[in-house]
């Protein structure tokens, strides 16, 4: 009889563990496997969290965050997505956006009940759920709809259960978007029910549409069902600092407080100082290393669909992230046995569909946060490996 | 951002990325990034496609010094006439005109400090106009046109493979 809590006995590994270690044991492989940026972070951060330890800034914070930080914070929810909260009681500093999933989960579920979940997404959430006593019900996305969930999708799963729904866009693995009419459709749904909107956009920065990203939160009769969860891991660079942030009406951010006051009691300061300078600078300069980021990615985005695209890995056109979801259905393997052999045979990491849900079948996930030089090289490795799969 | 934009910050960053990768890159035709190009040369935008060479790496001696340089201004000519008699010598880099304490900045490259040294002595302080020169060697380069030398902030630190 196993020790640990059943739910945790019960939990599978994650679908990226096997690549990981695999991976690790080759010199020269190439990943595209990386879910995060390949940019360091920009100096004037850093240099601002080694000013503010040398001055002494090692000690605990607000359990809310520093509120200079949650000014900022507020003041950039404003002026980037046109959403308003109340830095005192609306804004919550977080150990990475991945805190902000796991507080949000607990804060607003009982037992049993329902997370409605758009999939494939990332790995976290669906183990959230059920760590926080809920059952995630799976709403399947493909290609043909471009990823993307709409209301019709959404309604017949609703039950007296259904509690929350996680909106994971722009979304990790597929790259995927909802843009203001699609959420629109959604909002409609969702206005007159009481259903939490827990709303991921850590990639809300990194979208290359004709479209800015949108909030949901920013639609009429939404803004009090909805906690925005962010960070600045992906739009600043900030992987391995861990902060993020919620932002949310005023008794759902509550519930969450409580949780992290007794549990994480605050983000490191040195991190708070780091991304206060992140805001501070990127409020004055309007996001210029944010922006340069994204033009960077978006061309090889371009680069990588088309060349999957020709090599007949049917590619849809990702508009957010740093991620591009080709289909390898034409190579008549699965996608954990074309990423194994992908990655024995010619040493390119990517990872299979099915590590981000069932509905990931068919597909592999391939990141752009790698250089150019690189892609190059993984593409034409790629492409020896999938011409000598299809003569067999 | 525009198309001529896009297109200098990706040269700045490989001067050999051909046309076509371009034009996938930023999602136009081919054609008008092989116009813009040659627009961009024709205006002098782009005046030349060099490589960047980490010399610490290069075997052989090349020192390079940077010299201050005070001189009078001609009438009607200002400082141009003496720029040029200054820039002529091939073994110039890069003249730059400076406000503050001096008047020019003269990047200058030499096999041994000797020969710079013979260069700022016999070629340099004798021209007409040259008040004085100070000359101070190059030691190291940590960073040259935004790019950060032999530095192992350039390496992949990351997990290879993360969700």
């Amino acid at each position: 009889m196993s020790r640990l809590n059943q739910t945790v006995e019960k939990m599978a590994p994650s679908g990226i563990r096997k690549f990981f270690d695999i991976v690790s044991e080759m010199d020269d492989a190439i990943s595209l496997g990386v879910g995060e940026p390949d940019f360091v972070t920009p100096w004037n951060i850093r240099e601002a969290a080694i000013y503010s330890m040398e001055k002494g800034g090692t000690h605990y914070t607000s359990n809310w965050g520093t509120l200079e930080l949650r000014e900022a914070i507020a003041q950039y929810m404003y002026r980037r997505f046109n959403l308003t909260y109340d830095p005192r009681k609306e804004v919550l500093v977080t150990v990475g956006a991945s805190e902000g999933i796991d507080l949000a989960l607990r804060a607003v579920l009982n037992p049993g009940d329902e997370v409605l979940l758009p999939e494939p997404s990332y790995v976290s959430y669906a183990p959230g759920i059920r760590l926080s006593g809920g059952v995630p019900v799976g709403i399947p996305t493909n290609m043909k709809k471009n990823f993307r969930i709409e209301a019709a999708d959404m309604e017949p799963l609703i039950t007296p259960r259904t509690k929350a729904v996680i909106l994971p866009y722009p979304n990790n693995p597929t790259g995927a978007v909802l843009e203001k009419e699609q959420l629109e459709g959604l909002a409609a749904l969702l206005r007159d029910k009481e259903i939490v909107v827990i709303s991921d956009e850590i990639y809300g920065e990194l979208t290359y549409g004709a479209q800015r990203h949108c909030s949901i939160a920013e639609l009429p009769g939404m803004w009090d069902k909805t906690v925005v969860l962010s960070g600045f891991s992906k739009s600043f660079a900030m992987t391995g600092w861990r902060l993020g942030f919620a932002c949310g009406p005023k008794d759902i951010l509550g519930g969450m407080f409580k949780i992290h006051q007794y549990t994480m009691l605050c983000a490191p300061i040195m991190s708070q100082a780091g991304a206060l300078e992140g805001l501070r600078s990127g409020l004055e300069n309007n996001f210029a290393d944010v922006g340069k980021m994204r033009r960077e990615y978006n061309r090889r985005r371009r680069y990588l669909v088309a060349a999957f695209n020709q090599m007949g890995l049917e590619c849809f056109e990702p508009l957010g992230a740093f991620y591009t979801f080709p289909c390898i259905r034409s190579t008549g393997l699965s996608s954990d046995q074309f990423c194994e052999r992908l990655l024995r045979e010619e040493k390119v990491a990517v990872v299979p569909g099915t590590a981000f849900g069932a509905s990931g079948e068919g597909h592999v996930r391939c990141s752009y946060a790698a250089s150019m030089e690189k892609i190059k090289e993984a593409l034409t490795r790629i492409e020896r490996f999938v011409s000598r799969v299809r003569k067999g | 951002m525009e198309l001529k934009d896009e297109i200098i910050e990706i040269l700045l960053k490989d001067a050999r990325t051909p046309a076509a990768e371009m034009a996938v890159m930023l999602g136009v035709d081919e054609k008008a990034v092989r116009e813009c190009v040659s627009q961009l040369e024709k205006e002098k935008i782009i005046v030349a496609y060099s490589a960047v060479v980490d010399w610490n790496r290069v075997s052989g001696d090349l020192v390079q010094a940077l010299i201050e340089v005070r001189v009078t201004p001609q009438r009607d000519r200002g400082f141009d006439a003496i720029a040029q008699r200054i820039y002529g010598f091939s073994e110039v880099k890069s003249v730059y005109l400076m406000s503050g304490g001096y008047d020019l900045t003269v990047l200058v490259e030499g096999k041994s400090m000797k020969e710079v040294a013979f260069f700022v002595a016999e070629k340099l302080s004798t021209i007409e106009g040259v008040l004085s020169t100070a000359t101070h060697f190059v030691l190291r380069k940590y960073k040259d046109n935004g790019l950060v030398m032999d530095f192992d902030e350039n390496g992949d630190s990351r997990l290879a493979v993360s969700p």
